[in-house]
This record gives structure tokens, sequence and C-alpha cells, in this order.
């Protein structure tokens, strides 16, 4: 493929490696990872906000990376699910989640994911409707949410997080 | 989305010279404008990406009152400790709105910017007179359970979508501003206007001004608030109704009341003379239902949305009831109180 | 998990679950080819008409554009609609995408924009100008209805409204208590998180790689094969991981064609992914008016039912739903009748989606048997009891099972019915009205109508490999069929790998219905039997055996007292054969059995809903559903499926609804943010119970499905409940605020 002239320069660090990349202004950060990146574990649901497939972790927080323009992002780190495992072992919401089939198409799983790492670290919730109420940001078609708040609300009240 | 040029700004001054270039658009969190960009409703000729502007900090004033960067992230607004205690109306009406993914990224400034979620709107394959001015409202006549019931016009009758600054409204809250001409202060209720023969305009934000801080004046109203959102489905969504309510005890009588309405207008509806109605009077029933009235009265329903009006004035009941019981509504557990 | 265990019935956990956690499981979009470019659809302005201009120009000239297809410049197709057909299609002629200028639906594709990008792609396609002639057209079914038929051509696989039985109008005229009410129920979209994409790789001389987001690879593979003129052989579709379907995926998307299309046209790989808001063009669930009258004697006794619906279709296809049959075959009742009707409207053809028919038929009888309840001073749990039946009326035959009484039993004392007061308004908790709600399930009982295979192979390597080219749309169809496997070999789970969703695999029908499990199920424990005597027949002649020595499979070996030490695993046999053992299981239909019996799986769901009674407010506070599904392969898969039909009944309920403006003829709410499915926040406390049920008749496996039964009966037990919260019968779904404000 041709390099865009519009592109312009990005250095992102995607689950720990520096990339140094090139993106025109109207590539988002969504399409960047799938598209550019291959990474394709951030799903594309809506492309609009609305339903949390696209989440991942930049700087930590967790965000819609479908709303954001790659550009802007020059000089973040980004988590994708491909980066939540470490050293081979999956990442206790990603195992969670296996135990407690909060999953069944898989397609708003990666998201799920990603949204409940950011959940845990912001530490605001504190008991279930909390949780439910703070993941409704992820819409889940397959319709897995009391499995998902079962499996997050494991891994949050055994503190495994702290440790990954 | 359109082409358009990028650049990012360093400093307020870069900034404000950026945007005073015609087709400018500035970009923050992006969670609206790149949403409509993809929509082919906004084309911005350039963006000016604003985002690293010093504009993110939350500052305590020394008389009581808060200073929110209008960079600051939504959640960081909502979560901050001062916010918390000294407007918890505001961190509540926060969490009321959006996903936390986005109150992550949507910032103080793009909030009050935000731009309606009317579906016409948002749809270029029907006419608009906010997108394409002169070109009609099918609204009117068409689906509009979401749509305004106060304030309207012939031309328009969208809402502002806005949570956040339904209790910027009831806080009476002054936002800042810096333009070619210099530092200006708009107090919320005249920041937000109201469709007329122009809808294609929300606020009174000029051409070349950017939104620097928005005050937020001390908070005497203790316990006694409460933000109420009601809406299609118990979370991540839009306010069908919602209401910001605050109230002044002393010695049992309402010494000062505000609320305020989302969903309902074109802007955060306020209505001092309804207020005015509960001061001097012992919070109840049958005062909450006498300012509802009041608030309601000029109301008028479009077909979809005509139930919002006796939804609107329960509404009010509700939450004035609330903050006089000091109970405000929690915004994870749905159960109304 | 140890070798040798049983593994049917167990609880394991979806062998696919490890990809999907970690984002390595690939859906249609996520291939990558040499030289990929992107396409994008531009999607009609109108609803009816015909396109007289387009203006590709400031398209192509967009950096990145390469080429624009429309009608006007298109490769040549086939011409009649007859190469459109597919294997599930309605009656009727199949929408032709570009076939020529005509408008026939709002947001019907129009142009294709292919782009070196995706961004390129994506912008380009706004830059198409296309001008219209509109002509009149009609959306609302409403108005519709007024020319609404009979269908003159059955749909295959959809049982026709029953015969009349009985005389209902004497009986209803005389019955001492009865009820008649009409209802609507909206439509609806299928909504499944991944978007409609396509990638097809262009291997060069007309051959084809196709991943799809389908339900049926090679129903995909034949489409393209007849609309787009390619050898069967060289188109090849896989869709080995599917991001949610729910009927949507059933037949070919006019996506998979635009695609295929773009690639044959520039002979290179191209990927297509349709915006949300395009998705609401596809297909939905049609809404339906419908009209129900139920006449019972004093002591409940059904004497008169009466079930008339008329639902959407599109101009050009019959699509057609089991809806009013379900009335005739609940509950016992001799004066019966029956109407079903069609109305057509401009749009796409609607289809079925989770549960089709019973969603909304059903939904609308036991809406009807809770008013005939509260008319007869009865507790509606008790009215169903009282009307129990165990054969067939509509079509007068026995049941293999019916353990729906169970489903009662079960559900009932788990969710406390007992506690409940009779009346309406007669259990609050401040300011909420607390309403408990009954509604029984039912739906049919499939084994795939044509003939299912699968292949099953003991590999050099020692694994066991299980292949069809069935779908796993999410409904754990690879964890199943590994299942199946290995208890047949008596090998852990671990062991098994199941290739599934590629149309090179034995052949399967669509994935629908909820009869994969039943068919392919019982293909692979085929090909399991024929290989396990395919390697007892390969140790006879390696080790010389004569006679008739007893020899069996078992923990991965064979085993028996004439073979040293008496079991040789299986590797050790292929190790010396030098090649890989395979046997190919094929299920037919029991079209024999299926004159003789019917065969149904049944449910029982109680819903406990809170309604602020001044606001309106609803929160499904907890819902029991007990299951009768014959055999349960694996309770934790299983269970998935029903509580996620589960919140898809919630939403059908209380949120979903597209919202057609009728002077546009477009679905205005076409997004996540405006079409409500349930959030997290929306789905309270959930409770499956599968009861017992053994039916060895309904399938070999003695396995029914479970893929749409969780959804039968929640949105009734959740409207039953607003009643007997608020005392207020909203005969319309979704039941939203506006409904309960007096």
């Amino acid at each position: 493929m041709s390099e865009d002239p519009s592109a312009m320069p990005l250095q992102l660090t995607v689950n720990g490696e520096v990339r140094d990349l090139r993106a025109a202004p109207w590539v988002t950060l969504l399409d960047l990872l799938r598209e550019t990146l291959q990474l394709t574990g951030s799903k594309k649901g809506c492309d609009h906000g609305q339903c949390g497939a696209c989440t991942v972790l930049v700087d930590g927080r967790r965000v819609n990376s479908c709303l954001i323009l790659a550009l802007t992002r020059d000089g973040s780190e980004v988590t994708t699910i491909e980066g939540l495992a470490k050293d081979g072992a999956l990442h206790p919401l990603q195992q969670a989640f296996i135990e407690h089939d909060a999953l069944q198409c898989g397609y708003c799983t990666p998201g799920q994911i990603c949204s409940a790492a950011g959940l845990l670290s912001e530490g605001q919730a504190r008991c279930r409707e909390e949780v439910r109420e703070l993941m409704s940001g992820n819409l889940c078609r397959c319709g897995a949410y009391t499995h998902i708040v079962e499996a997050i609300e494991t891994v949050r009240l055994s503190g495994a997080e702290a440790a990954a | 989305m359109n082409r358009f040029s990028y650049i990012r700004a360093e400093t307020l001054d870069e900034a404000l010279s950026a945007i005073a270039l015609p087709g400018s658009a500035l970009l923050a969190g992006g969670t609206n404008l790149v949403d409509l960009m993809k929509y082919d409703v906004a084309k911005p000729a350039r963006l000016v990406d604003i985002s690293r502007l010093p504009l993110r900090g939350i500052e305590a004033l020394d008389d009581g009152g808060l200073r929110l960067g209008a960079l600051a992230p939504n959640a960081d607004t909502a979560y901050d400790a001062r916010v918390q205690e000294r407007a918890p109306l505001l961190a509540s009406a926060i969490l009321a709105g959006a996903s936390a993914q986005l109150r992550n990224v949507a910032t103080t400034g793009g909030n009050l910017l935000q731009r309606t979620r009317c579906a016409y709107f948002y749809d270029p394959c029907t006419p608009c007179n906010k997108r394409e001015p002169g070109s009609g409202c099918p609204a009117i006549g068409g689906v509009n359970r979401m749509h305004a019931i106060l304030g309207a016009s012939e031309a328009c009758i969208a809402v502002h979508p806005s949570d956040m600054c339904v209790a910027l409204a009831a806080l009476d809250a002054r936002v800042n501003v810096q333009g070619p001409g210099g530092v200006r202060v708009i107090p919320i209720a005249d920041f937000h206007r109201l469709p007329g023969e122009q809808p294609q305009i929300d606020s009174t934000l000029l051409a070349g001004e950017i939104i620097t801080s928005v005050d937020v004046p001390a908070d005497p109203f203790g316990p006694h608030h409460s933000y109420l959102k009601l809406r299609d489905r118990l979370s991540y969504a839009f306010a069908l109704v919602s209401v910001a309510a605050a109230l002044r005890l002393e010695d049992g009588i309402i010494a000062q009341a505000r609320v305020a309405l989302g969903g309902v207008a074109h802007k955060p509806w306020r209505d001092q003379e309804a207020e005015a109605l509960l001061v001097g009077l012992p919070p109840g029933r049958e005062a909450f239902d006498q300012a509802a009235r009041a608030i309601l009265a000029p109301a008028v329903g479009h077909g979809g949305n005509d139930f919002k009006i006796e939804l609107a004035r329960r509404a009010v009941v509700r939450a004035l009831s609330q903050a006089a019981a000091g109970a405000p509504q929690s915004q994870s557990d749905k159960r109304v109180r | 998990m140890a070798d040798g265990d049983m593994t049917i019935g167990k609880p394991i956990s979806r062998i696919d679950g490890s990809k999907k956690v970690a984002g390595r499981a690939l859906y249609a979009a996520e291939y990558d080819a040499p030289g990929l470019l992107h396409a994008a659809v531009v999607s009609s302005r109108i609803a009816k008409g015909k396109i007289t201009a387009i203006d590709a120009i400031e398209a192509l000239a967009l950096p990145g554009v390469i080429a624009v297809l429309t009608h006007e410049n298109r490769p040549r197709v086939a011409a009649f609609r007859y190469a459109y057909k597919d294997t599930v299609g309605p009656p009727g002629g199949p929408f032709k995408p570009l076939h020529d200028g005509k408008i026939r639906f709002a947001d019907q594709p129009v142009a294709v924009v292919v782009g070196e990008t995706l961004e390129a792609a994506r912008d380009g396609a706004a830059l198409v100008r296309i001008t219209y002639e509109e002509e009149a057209f009609e959306t609302d079914l409403d108005a519709a209805k007024a020319a609404s038929f009979r269908p003159r051509l059955p749909r295959l696989g959809v049982k026709p409204a029953p015969k009349p039985r009985g005389d209902f109008d004497a009986a209803f005229a005389a019955a001492p208590i009865k009820i008649a009410a009409a209802y609507e129920t909206a439509a609806q979209h299928h909504n499944a998180m991944e978007l409609f994409a396509t990638t097809v790789v262009w291997e060069g001389e007309d051959k084809i790689t196709v991943y799809d987001k389908t339900q049926g690879s090679q129903n995909v593979q034949l489409y393209l094969k007849q609309a787009l003129g390619f050898k069967l052989k060289n188109v090849r579709v896989v869709n080995a991981f599917v991001g949610g379907a729910f009927g949507s995926g059933l037949r070919p998307a006019h996506s998979a064609f635009l695609a295929t299309l773009a690639a044959k046209h520039l002979k290179r790989s191209v990927r297509l992914v349709l915006t949300r808001a395009q998705m609401f063009s596809i297909t939905y669930r049609a809404d339906t008016r419908q009209e129900i009258a139920l006449a019972c004697d004093a002591e409940g006794r059904l004497l008169a039912v009466r079930h008339a619906c008329v639902a959407a279709t599109s101009r050009n296809e019959d699509q057609q739903e089991t809806i009013v049959n379900w009335a005739g075959l609940a509950y016992a009742c001799d004066n019966a009748a029956f109407d079903y009707q069609l109305a057509r409207v401009d749009t796409p053809t609607p289809g079925d989606m989770r549960a089709p028919g019973a969603a909304v038929g059903v939904h609308v009888l036991e809406c009807a048997m809770d008013e005939l309840a509260y008319a007869a001073g009865i507790d509606p749990l008790d009215l169903r009891l009282r009307n129990w039946v165990e054969h067939d009326q509509n079509d007068d035959l026995p049941l293999t099972s019916k353990a729906q009484k169970a489903c009662y039993a079960q559900a009932a004392e788990r969710f406390g019915w007992s506690e409940r007061s009779f009346g309406p308004r007669t259990m609050r908790d401040g300011h909420e009205l607390i309403g408990w709600g009954v509604a029984g399930g039912v739906w049919d009982a499939f084994v795939a109508p044509v003939p299912t295979r699968a292949r099953v192979t003991w590999r050099r390597d020692g694994r066991l490999e299980v292949a069809a080219a069935a779908s796993d749309i999410g409904t754990g169809t690879y964890t199943i069929l590994a299942q199946i496997a290995a208890e047949a070999f008596g090998v852990s789970v671990e062991r098994v790998e199941v290739r599934l969703g590629d149309s090179t695999l034995p052949f399967n029908p669509v994935e629908g219905g909820s009869w994969m499990a039943a068919s392919t199920g019982a293909a692979v424990a085929k090909a399991c039997d024929k290989l396990k005597a395919a390697l007892v027949k390969t140790a006879r002649k390696q080790f010389k055996l004569r006679g008739k020595s007893a020899l069996s499979v078992a923990r991965g070996a064979v085993i028996g007292e004439a073979l040293p030490g008496g079991a040789v695993s299986l590797n050790e046999i292929l190790a010396a054969v030098g090649q890989d053992i395979a046997a190919t299981g094929t299920n037919l239909p029991d079209l024999a059995g299926q004159r003789k019996h019917s065969s149904y799986v049944h449910s029982a769901v109680f819903a406990e809903v809170r309604v602020d009674e001044e606001l309106g407010v609803i929160r499904v506070k907890r819902i029991v559903s007990a299951i009768a599904a014959g055999r349960i392969l694996n309770p934790k898969t299983a269970g998935s499926q029903i509580i996620g039909g589960m919140v898809m009944g919630i939403g059908q309920a209380l949120h979903e609804e597209a919202q057609t403006d009728h002077r546009f003829g477009k679905v205005m709410n076409h997004s996540f943010q405006d079409y409500h499915v349930p959030a997290n926040a929306d789905v309270g406390d959930i409770e499956v119970i599968f009861v017992q049920e053994h039916d060895p008749d309904v399938s070999s496996l003695g396995v029914k499905g479970v893929g749409e039964i969780g959804l039968v009966g929640v949105a009734p037990a959740i409207a039953n409940a607003v009643f007997h919260a608020t005392g207020k019968r909203i005969r319309s779904t979704p039941i939203t605020i506006d409904k309960l404000l007096d």
C-alpha cells in the first residue's frame, strides 16, 4: 500500500513496544490498531462510541478508541487486549471471563475485559451495582452481563488485579 | 469524514490564532466532534488539537467555589474529592451521563459545547435546520420522543443532551472564555441559547473564543440536592427528562431553591420565577407540585414527546423531594429514591 | 479433566474461550491479504423510486479511491431472481444488489466505493452524489394492513396457520368468562455486536476465499456461485468465528455480494464492512398486529381460542413465521380458530430473529392467558396448569416429551410464587410497586431438515479432530461437539480439536432454529462410531486377530483381551498404519418419526419487576427460568444461551423498537445510541434451571436445542409482572415509561 501523503508521524507505545508510525489525521486509533498494526483484538461494533467494543487503555485509562484520532495520542501508551496477558499467562480477568462463561460470541469480550481492567484500576466500584453501572458502556448482545459481573467481582474481591 | 488539516496547539495563544482562521474547529476530547465528523455532519477544514493545553486542572477557590479547567476530563471532575465535597450535585450529574469510557475523555468545555443528539441532525439524508439552515425540521411531525417541550421554535425542537450542564445551570456556574478581544465571563444561563430562527447556533460563544474554565460558586445546599435522570434504559442513554434540584433550608423553611431540567429544551432549563414560588414555604409535596406546574406551564408537546410534560412535572416533584430529604439519587442504584 | 471421564453433561468452559478473551479469535473483517482493498457502501437517501443520475467524480478524485461501482458500471451478474435464492429464504424474489436503478427501501445499497485504505473508501462513499426520482411508498404497517393477505406459498420449514377445530364462534359466544384484545409488537433489529463484514481474498483465476459474517458458510458459497458466476469449487467461505447474528446471518447479506462483486471487478482482495446504521437495512423482526380471544368456564378450563396476526413483509418476498399456532398447541382447547396474514411495506424483507414467531406469538398468548386469569379470578400459574395438554392438538400427534410441569414447579418454588398476592397493586416497597408475573414458553425442537455431516479424524499427532461446516455464532457449538467426540473415545476434551465455519468441511445447513446441537451433534456421534469401528478393524489387522474376540475403544485405546497387555493406544495403531484415520457421519432427519409425533422444548418464566408508581421507571429485579430441553450437553454453555435469550427478552419487553419516520420510510433510531438494547445496568438477577427431561425420540442424542427457548416467555412474564404491579395492561411492546403514565 502506498504511503498516504497526508500521513504525519506519531509515536505510540503499544503493549509495551515503542512504535514509530505515520497516520493521516482522519485515522482513528481503533483503525490504526486494527488495520495498520493488525491488532484486531480491539473490535468495531458501532464506530461511534455507543457500544464499547473498541475499549482500550490509553495511558492506563479506558477509552473508546473509535472516537480518538490517532494523531492526538502521539506519545501515549496504549494497552489492548493483546497486551493484557503477561509472559504467556492470561490476565486474571481473562481467566475469570473463561471460568464464568462471561462471553458467547466473543466480539464484545476484548472491550469488556479492557473496560473491566480500567474499572478495577479506577477503584470506584465497590459493589455489584456499581460494577453494573460502570460496565454499562460495554454492550453485550449475547446477554452475558450477569456472568461478566461475576467474573469481575471474582477478580475485584480477590485483589488479583493488583498483582497483574 | 472530509479531508482536513491537523495542527496541535501547544499554548492558548497558538490555539487562539489558529481558531481565528475560517473553517477551523477545536478538538479537545473529541467524543462528540469526531462522532459528528464520522457522520459527515461536521466538516471542519482544519482541526486545532487543544487537548494538550494546560487547562486540565481543577482548583478549589478561596471563596468555597471551584474552578474546573476546560480540559478536565469529566471523570476527573466527578471523582475529584473537592468536587464531591463542594458540588456533589455536579459530580452526580456527570456520573449520570454517557459511559465510564466517554467520561474519561470528554472534557468540561466539550460537554458545554456538545451538540444535540437529534436523529435528524445526525442523518444527512434528512432535512435539518440545525445542520442545513432553511431545510426544515422533520422532528416536528416525526420521531420526536426525545425532543423539546420547552422553549422550542418552529425551526427546531432539538434538546441539549448534557447532564453536566444541567447541574452547572442549577449551580449558577460561570463560563470563563478567552477570545481575540480578551477574557469574558458568561453566566451559564446565558451560555446556551434557544433555537429561535437560528437553531444552527447553540451557544453565545463567539467565533474565535475558547472556553478556558468553568467556575462553580460555593454551594450552600449541603446534602439537599439531587440529580434525577429518567431515560429509556437504565444506563448509557440520554435523558428523556432530567432534573437537578437543590434546596437551602433554614429552620425547616425553603430559603433558596434551584431547579434545572435536562432533556426538555435546547438548553438546560431554569425558571427562576418558579423557583421563587418555593421560597418561604415548608418543603413538601404541595409546594413542589406548585413549582413543577409553574415550570411546565408553558410546555408544548409534539406528539411523540407529549408524555414528557407530565413526566417532567413528576420528576421535578420527586427530585425536590429527594433534595429536601437530603437523599440524593444514586447513579448506580437504579431504584428512584 | 482426565482421559476416560464422562464429558457430556459437564459444565466445561468453552474451548474457544482462551482465543476470544485474548483477542486471537479472528472475525470476518480481521483477515489480511496482500494488496487488500477496502470497500464502503453508499446507501439510498430515499425509500422508493429510481436513480436518475450518479456523479462519482468527486469520490474518484479523493486520493486513494480507485473505483465506484454502481448498477451502471458493475460487471455482469446473474439476471434472474432464481440465482439469488438461498437455502432458507422465503417465497418470492430476493433483493438483487446493484441490479438496477430502482430503489425499493430506505438505505438500500446503491454504490460501492473501493479504496486503497479504509478511510479512502469510507470518505469516498460520502462524496458520491446521486439524484433520485421519488415514488410513493408505505412503511406503516397500520396503513398497509388494510391490504393484508394470506400467504399463497408456504415457507419451507414454517408451519402455516393450523386448521380450525370445533366451533370457536359458538363456544366463545356461550362462554361465561372471556377476553378479547388487540396487541402490537414492534419491529426489532438483531444488532449483533459484530458489524456485517466480508473479506474476499482473490486467489487468482476466478478463485476466492470469502471470510464472511454468516450463519451458514455453504449457503453463502452457493449464493455467490449462482449470483456472481463462480464455480462452486472456486468459492470457499469461512466463518470460523461469528460475532453474534441471532438470525441476521441466516440468509446471505448484500455485503457479501457487494464485496465479492468488487473483488471480481478489480481482481483483487477486498474487505467491506457495513456501518451500524446500514445494518438496519439488511433485515429485521417483522412488526405485528395481533388479535387474541380466549374464553373459559368458571373452573378456568379453556373453551375457545382464537389468535390472528398480521405481520409485515416486503414487496418482493413473503417472510413467514409461526406466530398463531402456539395458541392451539400450548393449552387444551377443542374450539380454536387461527388466522395469519401478511401486509406489504417498502422495507427490506423481514427475517428470522431469535425464536422467530414464538417471540411475538407466545408473547401475546401468554399475556392473554394472564388477562383471562384475572377475568376468571384464578391464579395465573394455576390457570396454565388447569389447561394442561400433552398432545399436539394442531397436528393431532403425541408429544415426545413435555416436562413443563416440572419447569413450573421448580421455577415457582425457587421464585417464591406462593408468596404472591393475587390482586394488582397489592405489593409495594416505598415508591415502588412490585409485580410478579409468569409465562410459559414453547419452541420447536427441530432437527435439521436436511442431512447433516461431520468428519472425525484420529490424527497421528494424538489428537482427535472434529470437522463440520457448521457455525458457532456464540452458541458453544465448538465445545459441545468436542464433548461428544471426547466422550465417544473416552478422552479429555483437551485432546479434541474442532474445526467449524468453513465451506470445505462436511455439509451442514445454516446455524439456526436451535437444531445444531441435535443434528450436527448426532452426525459427530455417528462419525465417532464409524471411526471407532475403523480403528478396531485396523487393530484386528495389525495384530492379526481372527474370530470374534471382542474389541472396543475407550480412553484413547483399543481394548480387548486378545491384544498385547489388553489395550493398545490409538496412537500406536496409527503409528503403525502411518496415516490419520477418518470417518464421516451423517445425521438424517427422522421423517417417519416426524409423522408419528411432535417435539417441542418448553420453559416456565417468573419475573419480578419494580415500577416506580409515579415515574413509570421499570426495573427487572429478577427472573427465574426453568427449561425442559431434553438432554443438556453442557449446562455452562447452555445456561449462557438461556441467559442470553432472557436478556434479549428484557429488550423485547422494555427497550427494543425500530422507530420509523413514515414520511421518509426510514428507521430513524438506526444506531446503538437510539435503538436501545439492554445494558449491564438493565439486567437484574437471572437464574436458570434445567429440569430433567428424558426424550430418546426427539433426536438420537436426546437433545432439543436451547438457542431460542431462553427468549420465549420472558417478555410476557415481564409484561404480566408490570400488570400485577400497576394494574395496567400494556398491550404493545416495548413497555416504555410513557405507556405507564396516566
